[in-house]
């Protein structure tokens, strides 16, 4: 019954989003500030918004997730929040003692209007911030974008509160990873140190969302990237921002404060875009790529060539965040499969363009930004596909149209491994041929004859 | 451990302070509450009616967060399983979203003909002054189907009052049924008829529990909300007994229910079987009747019987374990610790997001001396206090899951993301059984403080 809710016909909706592909701006920007070291990020508005953000990221990485909120009230969404930022402040000093407060904005705070820079001026000069100690903001207001631009927001709120110029560049580059998973930024460190060159990530999740079992619970995870490493981007000889939507911001506000040039480039998941991610590298810094690099990328490619027959012509459906579904489907058109329907929720122009482009050569295939998961569906309802690839909320597709599905994007609430096993990088780039070839052929020995059932694929 | 100056009077240890509970306070500004909302209060008491369309009226992220994330589950339509907003964008904020609604609200009711729709006001709407009950009144007249606003603004207060809201939306449908049979008989003239209130058939328990009253020969009119239907919430009004489960909740309601229609209420637990069985019996007491005693005797009897050595054979290796519990409401947790004292467990630490200060009497007066008493708590306190007292299990929500799996605890949902009838007598054996896969499985070994107390326990 679940999803037979939703008809074939598909009519035209002005004012009704159902099953979103997407969510609001505040938890992206929750997610970022995790990845600064010593953070606690603060949510200025009721308490069920950072309630519903911290569930959702806790049921995403089954890792504790550590937030605080203004608590609003009735007297506060008359008078402002502003005594609720102040006391909130001193209490989040007093109890849990964090290097940074990263306090973003709701819908509620947004719409009474708090001036939040003025309010935390007045906590500094009340006295309320000990010294050596950082509140840092950004604007996320819910009704605007989504949880990328909430992302986005908050990594631009590092670069407006802490990068700056000495006058000396440092010998580092900047990389922003966009809204990728721990064990994606993880990866990416890894590909920088593998050619040699120091990089500062920032936000960095990893050893914070995916934190080891040790016995502890510990309220601050060792991850995060430092206060001095995110002062010190604004001496790197240049930013390399991955992902346009979550990226690009905070990438061009490093240039315009501290000069440091920047490059906007896809996130590297795939081949060619994990090309350009490494070339690019190479370019800034002037090292070659090592040898053990070109192998790395050598096994990915011989996947390709020895399973093509098995990409060739399957349709895909997906959906996800824009960032990913870019480099995602150019992969997919790639290995000769058929991304025909995609969808995203979060709006912007710029994904309409990238996937024209890159779909130029699909006829009839289907793309949209701001739209809904049920769109999807009645798409796939009107011309059938063989692959679904999107968060978790993808299942109840799957289930009623019985296709094969890839979890692939934010949130996943039912599988693990998202946090540990990269999906970008040359590494990445494999296991995600793994997954769409286990999917398929999976899907072959189950539905294949008997006597056509095979044993070598 | 350390905490905070105002939360000294939100903490109680058993046999060393003094009682004086505060309770329902708002957190602190700056708290890492587990606390949610006035609209999470309302969304999570009405989300179980499956024939109604639930429109969340904000920016997408309140409908979103709670898209299908109960397992409240229906025998029939899924309505409430999808996710229906509408999206305010910064324009809507700007010029009212009274036109956006209504759009939603006729293009859904075309869509899916449900029986009612209920339109739910986010903090935005609040704010921007929409009259979302006159926009609701509007649509009714030109639908024909009951169209609710809920009140459920986020910072209009707590959770509970949300549970309030949901209650007043729930009032307006009460007694508007079509049906015309004598008050207090049902349409097939049975003359033992309740309401269940405040069970949500997680895991189907809504079906175990209205088993048990089936067959004690009384009929369950209308279940608040647990695979609710429209037509039998109507028609609620013609019980002659309400039963309260979550009173936390529903209580509001069952008193709303007795001054407007006369129909009194019981506070019922179905989790553990003393409970349970004094559930049962408490309303075949109130309906009389020697006959439907011997039934409701005979059933009891039963389900024990069936039950009851499963359950001693978990006790054999739980006996003497330790268990902390922090949990929504007060009854919840009075439950726990009774259930958990019949498979040999001892409670050291309970708490709860939304207790009154009646609630935590009746839990100082259950409990063992030294047990720590906690209302609105945080994680940092939780971790100390798991830490310290060295339990064994953790019972909570999904906030707290992972806390417990990073100190090395077993750990057992009672909250929405349970995926086992813990309720009625086969759910108290469900429980032991995921309590004991928790607490006995060999993988704390592998985590390191729990391998330090092992190494140290062999060293004696």
């Amino acid at each position: 019954m679940l999803l037979r809710h939703t008809p074939q016909e598909i009519t035209e909706r002005e004012a009704l989003v159902v099953n979103p592909a997407k969510t609001c701006q505040p938890v992206g920007a929750m997610y970022a500030a995790l990845g600064i070291h010593n953070c606690l990020p603060h949510s200025h508005g009721s308490q069920g918004c950072c309630a519903y953000h911290r569930s959702a990221l806790a049921r995403h990485y089954k890792e504790p997730v550590m937030a605080s909120t203004s608590s609003f009230t009735e007297g506060a969404a008359v008078f402002g929040g502003q005594a609720n930022l102040i006391e909130a402040i001193q209490n989040l000093f007093t109890i849990y003692n964090p290097d940074v407060i990263a306090v973003h904005t709701t819908c509620l705070s947004e719409t009474i209007g708090d001036d939040i820079p003025q309010i935390i001026a007045k906590a500094r000069d009340e006295g309320k911030i000990p010294s050596g100690k950082y509140v840092i903001h950004t604007n996320t207001p819910s009704y605007i974008g989504s949880h990328v631009t909430g992302y986005a927001n908050m990594t631009k709120g590092m670069v407006n509160y802490f990068a700056t110029t000495t006058g000396v560049r440092k010998k580092q580059l900047n990389i922003i990873p966009g809204w990728v998973e721990p064990s994606d930024m993880r990866e990416i460190k890894h590909l920088a140190s593998n050619m040699g060159i120091s990089i500062v990530m920032f936000p960095d999740t990893s050893d914070v969302l995916d934190a080891p079992q040790t016995g502890h619970h510990s309220f601050y995870p060792k991850g995060g990237v430092t206060i001095p490493a995110l002062k010190s981007t604004g001496d790197s000889i240049a930013t390399v921002a991955l992902g346009q939507y979550a990226s690009a911001p905070a990438a061009e506000a490093l240039d315009a404060k501290c000069r440091v040039r920047c490059e906007v480039l896809d996130l590297p998941i795939g081949l060619r875009a994990t090309d350009r991610f490494i070339d690019t590298l190479r370019q800034i810094t002037e090292v070659p790529v090592p040898e053990a690099m070109n192998d790395e990328r050598g096994r990915l490619v011989d996947i390709i060539t020895d399973m093509q027959q098995y990409f060739y012509g399957k349709k895909v459906a997906l959906c996800g965040d824009p960032d990913q579904l870019i480099p995602l489907s150019e992969f997919l058109a790639d290995l000769g499969m058929k991304p025909v329907h995609i969808v995203t929720g979060t709006p912007g122009k710029h994904f309409e363009q990238r996937m024209a482009a890159i779909l130029k050569d699909i006829p009839g295939a289907r793309f949209r930004q701001a739209a809904d998961m049920y769109l999807l569906h009645q798409w796939i309802k009107n011309e059938r596909v063989d692959l679904l690839i999107g968060n978790t909320y993808g299942k109840y597709i799957a289930r009623d149209e019985d296709l094969p599905f890839i979890r692939f994007g934010f949130p996943i609430l039912d599988r693990i491994g998202h946090s540990y096993f990269p999906y970008v990088g040359y590494q990445g780039g494999m296991r995600i041929l793994e997954k769409i070839l286990s999917a398929l052929m999976d899907r072959q020995d189950r539905d294949t004859p008997e006597e056509q059932f095979e044993l070598v694929m | 451990m350390q905490i905070l100056e105002e939360r000294k009077h939100q903490v109680f240890r058993k046999g060393s302070d003094r009682f004086e509970m505060e309770c329902n306070k708002r957190s602190l500004a700056g708290a890492v509450s587990q606390r949610a909302c006035v609209f999470c209060g309302s969304r999570v008491i009405l989300y179980p009616i499956a024939d109604a369309i639930h429109l969340v009226h904000g920016p997408i992220g309140c409908a979103a967060y709670t898209w299908d994330i109960r397992g409240s589950l229906s025998s029939g339509p899924e309505l409430h399983r999808l996710s229906f907003s509408t999206d305010l964008s910064e324009l809507d904020i700007i010029q009212g979203g009274e036109t956006k609604l209504r759009r939603a609200l006729r293009e859904l009711i075309a869509r899916y003909q449900p029986q009612a729709a209920f339109v739910y006001a986010t903090c935005i709407v609040g704010l921007i002054g929409d009259d979302v009950a006159a926009v609701c009144a509007q649509i009714s007249r030109e639908t024909g189907i009951p169209v609710i606003a809920v009140e459920s603004e986020g910072f209009k207060g707590t959770k509970k009052d949300g549970y309030r809201a949901a209650c007043e939306a729930l009032l307006k449908l009460i007694g508007t049924g079509t049906e015309t049979a004598d008050p207090g008989r049902s349409s097939n003239g049975c003359e033992y008829t309740l309401n269940i209130l405040g069970d949500f058939n997680l895991a189907g328990e809504v079906w175990l529990i209205s088993d048990y009253y089936r067959r004690m020969g009384i009929e369950v009119v209308a279940t608040l909300t647990g695979d609710g239907r429209i037509d039998r919430i109507r028609a609620a009004n013609r019980a002659r007994l309400n039963l309260v489960q979550c009173a936390g909740s529903m209580i509001y309601l069952a008193q709303r229910m007795e001054e407007l229609y006369g129909i009194p209420y019981q506070r019922v637990s179905y989790f553990g079987i003393e409970d349970m069985a004094e559930s049962l019996y408490n309303a075949a007491r109130f309906f009389g009747g020697s006959e439907l005693l011997a039934r409701t005797r005979e059933l009891v009897r039963e389900e024990i019987g069936a039950v009851y050595p499963r359950l001693l054979e978990y006790r054999k290796d739980l006996n003497g374990k330790k268990a902390a519990i922090y949990v929504g409401g007060g009854f919840k947790a009075f439950s726990l610790v009774k259930a958990l004292r019949l498979l040999g467990m001892k409670t050291v630490l309970v708490g709860t997001q939304t207790g009154t200060t009646e609630d935590y009497r009746q839990l100082r007066d259950l409990c063992d001396p030294d047990t720590v008493i906690v209302d609105d708590s945080n994680p940092l306190e939780l971790a100390e206090f798991l830490t310290e007292s060295d339990v064994d299990l953790f019972i909570g929500g999904v906030k707290e899951r992972p806390i417990a799996y990073k100190l090395g605890i077993g750990f057992c949902d009672h909250n929405h993301e349970r995926k086992e009838a813990l309720a009625g007598f086969s759910g108290m054996v469900n429980f032991a059984r995921e309590v004991h896969s928790s607490v006995m499985s060999p993988v704390w070994r592998l985590a390191p403080r729990r391998n330090r107390r092992s190494r140290e326990e062999s060293n004696g």
